[in-house]
């Protein structure tokens, strides 16, 4: 049982990879078969969701910090990397290149002063100045952000084996390597002690200063991290989805978030990662199908706002929580 | 100088309107100790209602209605969702959150997501003419019902008994449990009048903007975080001095400075703030 377990992230990696292989089709679960542009784009928005959610644990699941503005890093990251490629004319590679870096001093100037506050005058402090990344996009200033439009990303720049819809796949796979990254990361900080002392932060600060250790700077340095993950994330979400939007500076977006890592089981291994991609899927599946419905729950939002609550209530340890329950009385 | 004057009392108009939010807001975290992001629905709902019940029975019942709307939302809203995660604060701001969210998706199912023009009372659409300021009459009526309201509060809390037991809710609510008040009554209570108060807010929004939209409250509900850090978390008077503050220099400095200017300048001063005086400008206690 144990082995299994051990082995079935490989086992899900591979499906992954070779996913875009099959031509089965899910009748009801995706629109068209698995290796067509639409569905393989749906599955790399997943995934990308995957990824940002998992980054977004580093903080709230594992240091416990509840940040609100999350949404800030992730649009910059989009929004940076398209202005590079879109107004600047650079290539890909050096706009992430130079976004990702750029984001990770800002989250160090911003974070070094929301760090100052604990609990939820933190959580109040990220939210103000994610709103202010928020306002700065929809003014568009200089015609840089395309105001509420958002930008579209010029494909001129990018690499040809990324563009038009018979590269979907290709862009399946930046998504996929994404993910892989951040899993790669963060749970690297799970196993090592670093991982051991955010939990120690997390669960009483006071002992981790005893040891002798910086909070503050721990804080800060897990903060900048995530903050660069997330702008990583938000260029590979930019290039799949061909432009930046300003939703994804939205509060609306951190506030999914959250709801992603507690649906999925916040600070655990795989926890936010699954409620990433399940909720992704949910977002976008309902929006298809949502016009056939009747009355509120034409509404993505009301059915999975509907549900985090019940979630909240009913299953604390979110999706992961209730399949380890199940596993332990089978 | 109509130009200053003008400004002023849109600034105030403004500020009455984060007052109205904030100060529901920082009685609910100053004592239950519930950060409620579902405070934008409460505003929400009672803009809905008064817009609702406007048409069919006049502004007399709907004006009420809409603050009993919110007041109801509030009471309700405690009740039965965050009274059984009591002493769970991290899963009570989840569920605020996740209301938040459904609230306003189920507000857009009903009346779509387009704005709805607001009714008014027809003198609050007329001008005054203060100096050489022609002043629209609805930055009064804001500002008045403010006042009015931050008087009200200031009595209620220091002249009755449920005013005592919430105040000293806010400053050590342990003890007062120990003293064998049950403090649990007086959360609904505060969950009720920032409720009302929130849906107050909502209709002077309206009257105020013109119109009502389901996102409204989630805007309005931002600068009202930012007024409550600002003014201290739990203190009326702190809400109400940062609310001015903060609702003028974003008047000022938006008309002054570039576009979108004003919003930023209010962020500055929060992080200002927070670097000389991380408990806010009334000192209360900042407990997570």
């Amino acid at each position: 049982m144990t082995r299994l377990t051990k082995m079935l992230p490989l086992v899900v990696l591979a499906v992954l990879i070779l996913l875009p292989y099959s031509t089965v089709g899910l009748p009801g679960v995706f629109e068209g078969s698995l290796n067509s542009p639409g569905t393989l784009q749906m599955l790399a928005i997943c995934l990308v969701f995957g990824g940002l959610a998992l980054g977004y644990d580093l903080l709230f699941g594992r240091a416990g910090l509840l940040s609100f503005g999350h949404a800030l890093y992730i649009a910059a990251g989009a929004y940076g990397t398209d202005i590079l490629v879109s107004h600047a004319h650079w290539p890909l590679w050096a706009a992430v290149a130079a976004t990702v870096p750029a984001v990770a001093v800002l989250a160090a100037l911003l974070g070094a002063v929301a760090l100052r506050t604990t609990g939820i005058a933190f959580a109040m402090v990220t939210l103000a100045f994610a709103q202010v990344g928020w306002i700065v996009v929809n003014r568009d200033p200089g015609g840089l952000t395309g105001g509420e439009e958002g930008l579209p990303l010029d494909s001129a720049g990018l690499p040809a084996s990324l563009v038009g819809v018979a590269n979907t796949v290709n862009l399946y796979w930046v998504a996929l390597a994404f993910l892989l990254v951040v899993v790669v990361v963060v749970h690297g900080i799970d196993r090592a002690p670093l991982g051991r002392v955010l939990t120690g932060l997390r669960d009483d600060e006071r002992r981790v200063s005893v040891l002798g250790l910086s909070a503050y700077r721990l804080k800060l340095g897990t903060f900048v991290l995530a903050g660069a993950l997330a702008a990583l994330g938000g260029a590979v979400h930019a290039l799949i989805v061909g432009g930046a939007s300003p939703h994804l500076a939205s509060a609306d977006l951190t506030l999914s978030l959250i709801v992603m890592a507690v649906l999925g089981g916040a600070g655990t291994r795989w926890g936010a990662v699954v409620g990433g991609v399940v909720y992704a899927y949910l977002d976008q599946r309902l929006t298809q199908v949502g016009g056939a419905l009747p009355g509120p729950l034409s509404q993505p939002l009301f059915i999975l706002g509907t549900l985090f609550v019940l979630a909240v209530y009913f299953a604390p340890g979110g999706l992961t929580g209730v399949l380890k329950r199940r596993g332990r009385f089978a | 100088m109509s130009t200053v004057i003008l400004l002023t009392l849109t600034g105030l108009g403004l500020a009455a309107l984060y007052f109205l939010i904030a100060s529901g807001l920082s009685l609910v975290f100053g004592l239950a100790g519930v950060l409620n992001f579902a405070h934008g629905l409460f505003l929400s709902v009672g803009a809905y209602a008064t817009w609702w019940a406007a048409p069919r029975w006049g502004l007399a019942v709907a004006v009420p209605l809409g603050i009993a709307a919110g007041a109801a939302t509030g009471a309700l809203v405690e009740v039965v969702l965050i009274r059984p995660l009591y002493k769970r604060p991290t899963e009570q701001v989840l569920v605020t959150v996740g209301l938040s969210l459904a609230g306003v998706a189920l507000l857009q199912s009903v009346w779509g997501a387009d704005p709805r023009t607001y009714p008014r009372p027809a003198w609050a659409a007329q001008v005054t003419t203060i100096g050489s300021a022609q002043v629209p009459d609805d930055r009064f009526l804001l500002i008045g019902t403010a006042v009015a309201v931050l008087l009200a509060l200031l009595l209620f809390l220091h002249k009755t008994r449920y005013g005592l037991v919430i105040r000293a809710g806010v400053e050590n609510r342990d003890m007062v449990s120990a003293l064998g008040i049950d403090v649990r009554r007086a959360f609904t209570l505060v969950f009720a009048i920032g409720g009302a108060l929130a849906g107050t807010a909502g209709v002077l929004g309206g009257m105020y903007f013109g119109s009502v939209s389901p996102g409204q409250g989630a805007s309005l509900l931002i600068f009202a975080f930012i007024v409550v850090v600002i003014g201290g978390l739990g203190s009326v008077t702190g809400s109400a001095v940062a609310a001015v503050v903060v609702g003028l220099l974003q008047q000022f400095v938006n008309y002054y400075g570039a576009a979108g200017a004003g919003d930023v300048s209010v962020v500055a001063l929060l992080a200002l703030v927070l670097l000389l005086r991380p408990s806010g400008l009334a000192r209360t206690a900042v407990t997570a």
